[in-house]
């Protein structure tokens, strides 16, 4: 049954790998882990550290327990997934603490909080329970990679809007009126919708001249 | 439309009552020219320029969305928003964002919800709550003295502002004058009454002639192109709410006719809040949306850290209107009684 599904859905790692960054990325087009996606993306740095941790996780959650599907129980195969994650995620927060206290602190609540992230919990159901630890650990890289770019665009385009600056350099003139609404939430909804216009936009032009051929 | 007796609905042939959107627009700009015409008299050149860049950039982001046949510039709705929008923004306000709300108001308030008809916020008010998010400093603080001395002379140096950047720090501090409304708020000053009625006053570009506003609404109910339903419900409950508070504490609450003239009160309820696209469709509809509305501005005035809330409860008002049509559904005739 098993190999059957593989076979039905014979993929390879590369084109895994690029489903996470394109077709299927994880926010513009899945839609999933918003919470974060919103909340952190004030600052490219918070974005970076936010969508680096949450790739982390997620990488380490999806080999291990690709490499343990035909162990877990199918009946408490959530309940494993999530203790898993909570591994990683414990593991992700005490380094981030003990490397850059500052990071820790402006994130807050929100690092544990990837446990919950329905990306990561998302890709393991889906994806990394079914498969070989090669073909997870590629769907794994894609899709945080995925992330990893949006939640940085995010980050650089209200950074620059709300406080014009990137990673905390001054990049606009001194007088530059910065638009206090990219860093509140309300920016956040902004900036992300922008995004996925700009990227419907695109896959809508590129579906055209396929189409065409 | 709903102004109008209950209608009996005969088979076809039908009459066509001669309404149309350019003609409704139409009324709507002759109603807001006195308005304009005073704004431009007590601001000078700063009201001229911020209804100029706020028209133009309205009327340019629908002719860019809406090209071609689908061009929906000729129908005055862009025309409208534009005007209201400008007259909602501090005279001083820098162009460069008076600009920027009006491309935010049709861009995403309108366009983008699929054109008129299809807006569930008013285009104007997006807009203006755009600017108040993003620049909160500029939108409360840009006032200018009514009937400055060199008003039609040089414009505010906060006004030529250039693009992204903020004014010198001399422009802003050369401003002066709170709202009557801050005033009460901030400084626990009254401004007299035939002040607020004839708009002599600080304030947004149009918002400050109560007399005014009140005039071009009165015309455009006898035209049927605005509900008066909903400046009736919305000012009464203004009045009496605003009349309690202040029978409770007239030191904190201010009496009934400075809360009815002052701030964005009559600006917003004839020209904003009658929006036909963003309102209730029934007239028990329109009665409740005006009383939710009036009451959200007695509650945001007196009890949050904002002196003026016209704005922030209109949005939400037109936020339930779609909720209170499907509440107040009115029955097919002959339906129901088949039910008890």
């Amino acid at each position: 049954m098993a190999e059957a599904l593989e076979e039905l859905h014979a993929e390879t790692a590369t084109e895994r790998l690029q489903a996470g960054l394109w077709r299927q990325n994880p926010i513009l087009v899945q839609a999933l882990g918003m919470c974060p996606t919103l909340a952190v993306s004030n600052t490219a740095a918070n974005a970076l550290t936010m969508g680096l941790a949450t790739a982390a996780v997620l990488l380490g959650s999806a080999l291990v327990i690709s490499t343990l599907r035909e162990t877990i129980p199918r009946q408490v195969r959530l309940a494993s997934f999530v203790l898993v994650i909570a591994t990683f995620v414990t593991i992700t927060d005490m380094l981030i603490e003990a490397i850059a206290i500052e990071m820790h602190r402006a994130l807050g609540a929100f690092l544990p909080l990837i446990v919950a992230n329905c990306l990561i919990l998302g890709r393991i159901e889906a994806l990394a329970s079914r498969r070989s630890p090669r073909l997870a650990a590629m769907d794994a890289l894609g899709m945080g990679a995925g992330f990893i770019c949006c939640l940085l665009a995010l980050g650089a385009v209200r950074e620059l809007l709300g406080q014009g600056t990137l990673f905390g350099i001054m990049l606009l003139p001194e007088r530059f009126e910065p638009w206090v609404v990219m860093l509140l939430p309300g920016g956040g909804f902004f900036a992300l919708a922008a995004l996925v216009l700009a990227f419907r936009w695109v896959q809508g032009h590129a579906d055209v001249v396929e189409r065409a051929r | 439309m709903t102004g109008r007796a209950p209608i009996d609905i005969h088979p076809a042939p039908h009459v066509h009552g001669g309404d149309s959107v350019p003609r409704i627009m139409l009324h709507v700009v002759i109603a807001l020219l006195p308005v304009c015409a005073f704004a431009i008299y007590l601001f000078g050149l700063a009201a001229l320029a911020t209804l100029t860049v706020a028209t133009i950039a309205c009327l340019l982001t629908e002719r860019v969305f809406a090209r071609d046949e689908h061009s929906t510039l000729g129908d005055g709705s862009a025309l409208v928003t534009g005007l209201i929008y400008g007259l909602t923004l501090p005279p001083a306000l820098p162009l460069w964002m008076v600009a920027l709300g009006g491309v935010v108001g049709i861009g995403i308030g309108k366009v983008l919800f699929g054109g008129l008809g299809g807006n569930a916020f008013n285009p104007a008010l997006v807009g203006r709550v755009f600017l108040q998010a993003a620049f909160p400093a500029a939108m409360t603080g840009y006032w200018l003295a009514p009937l400055g001395s060199d008003r039609f002379v040089s414009l505010p140096g906060t006004t030529t502002a250039l693009p992204l950047l903020a004014p010198e720090g001399a422009a802003v501090d050369a401003l002066t004058s709170a709202t009557p409304l801050g005033d009460w708020k901030f400084a626990g000053a009254e401004t007299p009454l035939l002040d607020l009625a004839f708009g002599m006053t600080a304030g947004s570009t149009g918002e400050t002639s109560a007399l005014l506003l009140m005039l071009g609404g009165l015309y455009m109910v006898a035209m049927r192109v605005a509900d008066w339903r909903i400046p009736a419900a919305l000012l009464g409950s203004v009045a009496l709410a605003s009349a309690a508070l202040h029978g409770l504490d007239p030191e904190r609450h201010p009496d009934v006719m400075f809360a009815l003239c002052s701030g964005g009160l009559m600006l917003g309820a004839w020209f904003m809040a009658t929006d036909p696209v963003a309102s209730p469709l029934t007239p028990a509809g329109a009665w409740l949306y005006g009383l939710c509305i009036g009451l959200l501005v007695v509650l945001i005035r007196a009890f949050s850290g904002q002196p003026e809330g016209v704005m922030y409860a209109i949005l939400l008002g037109n936020a339930i209107a779609p909720h209170i049509d499907r509440w107040l559904q009115p029955t097919p005739y002959g339906a129901g009684s088949g039910q008890s």
